[in-house]
């Protein structure tokens, strides 16, 4: 028989509990993954990841290496044939994805934080702030993502860690957005006011009380800021703004080896395979994170017990 | 009687057309979570005839309002109907083909939801939402002007074609359940469904609307089932009631004579904690908390927290036993009968100790944006003393709390606690009277921050206020929560963990811990049953007593008043109606404003069963 007022139940069942009790993200992911849709993702997203982490260690050939005449039909050597250099296309691929792939990350990484701040701080501290916040935003918006990154790649010159901020200070009007949003909630909570009543500065209300109740809407944005950067970033490529000529890179390669499409396509399905394997599979763990944390996708039985533990949340007035 | 346990005859007569003088009659409801998960209700037997209204009352989490969907064949996502027979005018509705249960909805059996301002769409007008009630069954009412009218003025709607013109939005909240109502009562049902249709409304407004519904259904011979947790409110309106805990019917029978001498424990908790406005009781709540489906143990439900439980009640689920008029689940209903329950009566602390007010307001006038809220407001709080707000919505309580404790800025006015001004908002007021006044707030599921531990909640205003850490801030944290009644074991807790009651009692604890002069509660029941509130008023009662506290405690409950201040203090439209010590206003009122209130508060009826 349960007993809430028994002290003796309270402590902690497990500290692997408690810590997922503590990080609620990684209970939101945890039932995301678990779920068809979120296994289908993971699966997905790791297996490009393995490619580009494990690739180039496994690559048969150098992914520089001249071995045979351009655009060669696939063969024993070379699976997958050659490129407009006679380079293999298999080891091009295998060794081309894990800067892209950091980039990306480092972009979403850059985006959210940026977009974190200006959203949370738009939101809660309200008045002149939020205006001039959300009208700068307005503006970047005003712009398309990758025009935008052009513009400033070919005023400043197109070095590698340019792109990676170029295409997270794109991404953050859209984090900051969403996060205002969010905030806007969450500061009208009791709790938020109370910590101002304990004279708590707004800088540490933000980071310690508004902050944590964030990571459900900070999960989904990363994701889905992921999948654009991973897109932005290849597309970057294509127009040729990404490593120098002989580095392998998924996006370049669609680029370089388009003319040759009619005599070795594969040199051209086989990244473009790639980067939409893993724009689905990080579109769609977000969309199970997304439905996890909306509760769409709760099993039948916790939705129940949820209901049944929080009634008087719809009674107040 | 026509509650749990109908006639042996009637339930030999199965599907075949029921006994024909009840309308509605429920047999062994079970409702489970999944196809084989825990049940959430089950057992669940009563009946109800023509023109008869049954009050199905319990806490929260007791499965009532499941209960009374299920009257409609339906089951919230994630439950399933895995027993029993809902029949209405002999037509078991649980059995019926989905087009047939679908003109079955609305045309035999209605529902008037909880919030009418959820339940009706914001974006079509009132004459649209009336006239598609109607349209959706034709051959029942022809959807013409005239008999549109006709339904409004049943349910005492202004029935004007410019009302038929509004929105939502535009009306009030008694008016919007007021067209709830209408829209159910258009195709004259056999059975409504009332889901504490009056919850959220003011006294005043709950007292029409209850009227009304007493007299259409009496006048169309409609059965109604009315869920409530407040039993006063259904003490007034019903002629049987069924207790429901932890998904089954503890006590069942005739309003009359189940409120006079309740037989089941739990029935007479609940009637322990229900405040009255004429007298300074105790309030007694039950202790504990309801067990949530699947963790239910073997035996009676009740029993962790019964005081006549024995061993054998926590082994062996009680039968069902007709006595005295009703039917009652309990092994020990022989010696709850025979005990007699006599609440104690508080000592009258009418005399409010001399001395200078903690908190004294001059000319308070406050304002959002440029709609003025409050007017003029002069109000003394002693110090030793607990002060009493009280008024309906939109009185201006909370912003008067607001203003008190620097939530709300744009006041005018002079506020002196302790003998010095107060600023306006609270980043201008001085860490030490910040510490002073503390607050608890409403509602205790948005107060406390859902990612700290009850430990870190608690310890927050001893880090800010004292600097206090380590293990004198743990000892004082402790110290906290036993004053409260949780005790250590609620430290390393998360909020989801814990019950609406025992949130509060966090708060409660938070606001103590650092030994204020002045502790303003706002609202701080509304959210919470009424045995929890009963506990939790009782915990403030005394916390305010022992202490020597200045409390100031707002509520739109007026029988809560007695219970917990000596003065009380009437706000209407923003401006003070009445002041002066609890008693007096709440026994003598001196305004008519006061005198209506103290009318509209629904009470338990002690003998006679309503005219």
């Amino acid at each position: 028989m349960q007993d809430a007022a028994d002290p003796a139940q309270a402590a902690p069942a497990q500290p692997g509990a408690e810590r997922i009790r503590r990080h609620q993200w990684l209970a939101v992911l945890g039932q995301a993954v678990r779920t068809p849709r979120g296994g289908t993702g993971l699966g997905l997203v790791s297996f490009v990841v393995a490619i580009a982490v494990i690739g180039p260690f496994v690559a048969p050939h150098s992914p520089d290496a001249l071995l045979t005449v351009p655009f060669a039909k696939p063969s024993g050597s070379f699976p997958f044939g050659s490129d407009f250099l006679g380079r293999d296309v298999l080891s091009r691929v295998l060794g081309g994805g894990w800067l892209l792939l950091l980039m990306a990350v480092a972009a979403t990484v850059i985006g959210i934080a940026v977009g974190t701040a200006a959203g949370v701080s738009a939101a809660y501290l309200r008045g002149r702030t939020d205006g001039l916040i959300m009208r700068t935003v307005d503006v970047i918006l005003a712009f398309p993502q990758l025009v935008f990154a052009l513009l400033l790649l070919s005023i400043l010159g197109a070095k590698l860690w340019l792109i990676v901020l170029a295409v997270g200070l794109t991404h953050a009007p859209a984090v900051a957005r969403v996060l205002r949003s969010a905030t806007l909630d969450i500061s009208e909570r009791d709790y938020v006011k109370v910590a101002e009543l304990q004279g708590m500065r707004p800088a540490a209300v933000m980071a310690r009380e508004i902050l944590p109740g964030l990571s459900t809407p900070l999960m989904v944005e990363a994701g889905l800021r992921l999948t654009y950067s991973i897109i932005v970033m290849a597309g970057l490529a294509f127009l040729g703004f990404g490593q120098a000529p002989p580095a392998a890179n998924w996006g370049t390669m669609i680029n370089e080896n388009r003319a040759g499409l009619a005599l070795n396509p594969w040199a051209v399905i086989i990244p473009a395979m790639v980067i939409a394997l893993l724009t689905i599979g990080t579109n769609i763990l977000t969309d199970a994170i997304g439905r996890v944390a909306l509760g769409v996708d709760r099993r039948p039985e916790e939705a129940v017990l949820v209901d049944d533990l929080s009634p008087a949340e719809g009674r107040v007035a | 009687m026509s509650a749990n346990g109908a006639p042996a005859g009637a339930a030999g007569n199965g599907a075949a057309g029921g006994p024909g003088d009840f309308r509605l009659d429920v047999r062994d409801l079970e409702i489970r979570s999944g196809r084989h998960g825990p049940a959430v209700v089950s057992g669940v037997s009563f009946a109800v005839r023509p023109g008869e209204l049954l009050g199905l009352v319990g806490e929260s989490g007791s499965g009532k309002t499941t209960v009374a969907l299920a009257l409609l064949g339906y089951t919230r996502r994630g439950l399933s109907v895995s027993g029993g027979e809902v029949c209405l005018d002999g037509v078991d509705l649980l059995r019926l083909p989905p087009g047939e249960l679908r003109q079955a909805r609305g045309a035999k059996v209605s529902y008037v939801p909880q919030d009418p301002a959820a339940a009706l769409n914001p974006a079509l007008r009132v004459g649209y939402q009336l006239r598609e009630a109607l349209r959706v069954h034709p051959g029942i009412g022809y959807a013409t002007e005239a008999r549109i009218l006709g339904v409004m003025r049943e349910a005492s709607l202004d029935a004007t074609p410019d009302m038929l013109r509004r929105y939502p939005h535009q009306l009030s909240g008694g008016q919007q359940q007021r067209v709830g109502l209408a829209m159910a009562f258009a195709c004259r049902p056999s059975l409504i469904v009332l889901d504490e249709p009056t919850t959220g409304l003011d006294v005043s407004t709950q007292r029409h609307i209850l009227d009304t519904v007493r007299s259409l259904c009496r006048g169309y011979g409609v059965a109604a089932v009315y869920v409530s947790h407040d039993l006063a409110v259904v003490s007034e309106l019903v002629a049987d009631v069924a207790v429901m805990y932890a998904g089954r019917i503890v006590e069942a029978g005739p309003a009359a004579m189940l409120f006079p001498k309740p037989l089941h424990p739990y029935t007479r908790g609940l009637l322990a904690s229900v405040p009255a406005p004429e007298s300074a009781r105790r309030l007694a709540g039950i202790p504990g908390q309801q067990p949530s489906p699947g963790h239910r143990g073997p035996g009676c439900a009740f029993a962790p927290r019964c005081d006549f439980a024995l061993d054998e009640c926590q082994v062996h689920e009680p039968e069902q036993v007709v006595l005295a008029g009703r039917t009652v689940r309990c092994w020990r209903v022989a010696q709850v009968a025979a005990s007699v329950t006599e609440r104690p009566v508080l000592a009258p602390a009418a005399t409010v100790p001399p001395g200078p007010p903690a908190l004294a307001l001059r000319g308070v006038s406050a304002s959002y944006g440029s709609v003025p809220v409050l007017s003029g407001i002069d109000l003394d709080v002693p110090s030793q003393a607990c002060v009493a707000v009280v008024g309906e919505s939109g009185s201006g309580k909370t912003t008067l709390a607001r203003c008190i404790i620097g939530l709300h800025q744009g006041w005018t006015g002079e506020m002196t606690f302790q003998g010095a001004r107060l600023a306006q908002g609270a980043r201008h007021r001085p860490k030490e009277v910040l510490k002073r006044i503390q607050c608890v707030f409403q509602n205790p599921y948005t107060s406390l921050n859902p990612r700290k531990t009850i430990g870190q909640i608690v310890a927050e205003p001893l880090h800010r206020f004292l600097g206090l850490s380590g293990r004198p801030q743990a000892e004082r944290v402790v110290g906290a929560l036993d004053d409260v009644s949780l005790g250590a074991g609620f430290l390393s807790r998360y909020p989801d963990q814990l019950s609406g009651g025992e949130r509060q009692r966090v708060a409660i604890a938070r606001a103590l811990v650092v030994e204020p002069d002045l502790l303003v509660c706002d609202e701080v029941t509304s959210a919470l049953d009424v045995s929890v509130q009963a506990v939790i008023v009782e915990l403030l009662r005394t916390v305010q007593a022992q202490r020597h506290l200045a409390m100031i405690f707002i509520t739109h409950n007026l029988a809560l008043v007695p219970s917990v201040a000596q003065v009380a203090v009437v706000l209407r439209q923003g401006a003070i109606v009445e002041a002066g010590p609890a008693e007096r206003v709440l026994a003598h009122p001196s305004s008519a404003y006061t005198a209506r209130l103290m009318a509209d508060v629904p009470r338990l009826a002690k003998a006679a069963p309503p005219p």
